[in-house]
């Protein structure tokens, strides 16, 4: 058997066994950032940070050679990780975090978390609006889903859509989202002592403030992986609540003050 | 057995998602109302109801810890699913807003956590430094 033989026959494999693969594939990632994260920074960052940031360079080095939009789940041989990635096994799996949860704990914050969740999704719509503003945009359609793409990269087209932006705009939302999952993702860890955020009752109002899913998980995840639940909890309830918000309340608000 | 615990993982999930698309519906959203959330209350009330009764066995633990620890390499490939590039590319105006905002955020989350250490509302229930998890 020549060498191209078995080259195809373990790109055959590969592509026959997407999710498998994404195991084997998240697997090794996770164990060299473990080992980097020991022995280069001598444990002073978190294994986990170090293979989420690794996810996102990958992502950056899929979407470079395939100029489509899912990170590296473009390349045939990596699309298992779109399901490994996708919103099911993300739920699924934060769902199976309140395993962990002390109630006692979580109870106590449940207040805190609504109040958290209010303003996670007032001041970033603020921001966002107020940015989009200093740039020279003035259409309160425009400036409604900016403002509400700075909420979570989901908020952000839903809004538009409900309210009638033009895809350029809602294009603009969604990087606008994206960026701030990023964003949340990679400095939670960096701040982390600076936010206190070391305790149950931190990571909720965390959560409610933080907001978008995905960089609260992440961000926690890298930060001390007992807080993932808490932060989750009150996080998942922040997407339905900028939805609900965006395209009346907020909107309403963004009109009057602009038109 | 490990697939009744995964089992119930799977009800609490899809009974959640579905409250949250009633929700939804019922004020008019477009998109799931807490459901992730709401599947997180029932799964610990399940377990709750279970452990009170003494019939959650350790087998069917299993089945709902694996997927608890599977969690952060789940984490990882969202990371490596995420639009980097449009993120990269997308301007002044969004990397701005969303820098501001999350900046903005992260000052709020700063003061009220160093208030309700204050007040004694959260006790540090678990010594971060000691896991040798934290940066």
């Amino acid at each position: 058997m020549s060498t191209l033989d078995v080259v195809h026959l373990i790109d055959k494999a590969i592509i026959d066994a997407p999710l498998v693969t994404a195991f084997a594939f998240v697997g090794c990632v996770v164990l060299v950032s473990n080992f980097l994260g020991k022995h280069l920074t001598g444990g002073r960052v978190a294994g986990s940070a170090i293979a989420v940031l690794a996810g996102l360079a990958l992502a950056w080095v899929g979407g470079a050679i395939t100029g489509k939009s899912k990170g590296l789940s473009d390349l045939a041989e990596f699309s298992g990780l779109a399901l490994m990635g996708g919103a099911m096994m993300r739920d699924f799996t934060i769902v199976a975090t309140a395993s962990e949860v002390n109630v006692e704990e979580a109870k106590k914050a449940g207040w805190l978390g609504f109040i958290a969740l209010v303003l996670g999704t007032v001041l970033p719509f603020v921001a966002g609006v107020s940015i989009a503003y200093a740039f020279g945009v003035r259409d309160p359609i425009a400036l409604t889903t900016i403002g509400a793409g700075a909420i979570t990269y989901i908020v952000g087209p839903i809004t538009g859509a409900a309210i009638g932006a033009s895809s350029e705009i809602i294009a603009l939302s969604i990087a606008t989202g994206v960026v701030k999952a990023i964003i949340v993702m990679v400095f939670t860890p960096v701040f982390a002592r600076f936010m206190r955020l070391n305790n149950p009752q931190a990571a909720m109002v965390f959560g409610g403030l933080a907001g978008t899913v995905s960089g609260v998980s992440a961000g926690l995840a890298a930060t001390d992986r007992r807080l993932v639940p808490y932060g989750s909890l009150v996080a998942t309830f922040h997407t339905g609540f900028g939805c609900l918000l965006g395209p009346s309340v907020l909107y309403l608000a963004v009109k009057a003050l602009f038109s | 057995m490990v697939i009744l615990g995964t089992a119930l993982l799977a009800v609490c999930y899809l009974v959640g998602l579905m409250v949250g698309e009633g929700l939804a519906a019922a004020i008019g959203v477009k998109a799931n109302v807490g459901g992730v959330g709401i599947a997180m209350l029932l799964l610990i009330a399940a377990l709750h109801f279970l452990q009170q009764r003494g019939i959650y066995a350790p087998e069917m633990r299993k089945g709902v810890t694996f997927w608890a620890a599977m969690y952060i390499p789940v984490v990882v490939a969202v990371a490596a699913t995420q639009n980097v590039i449009i993120a990269v590319r997308s301007g002044p105006i969004a990397l701005i807003s969303a820098v501001s905002s999350v900046l903005l955020c992260f000052l709020v989350i700063a003061v009220i956590n160093r208030v309700i250490e204050k007040a004694h509302i959260a006790n540090a229930a678990f010594d971060v430094a000691n896991t040798g998890d934290e940066p």
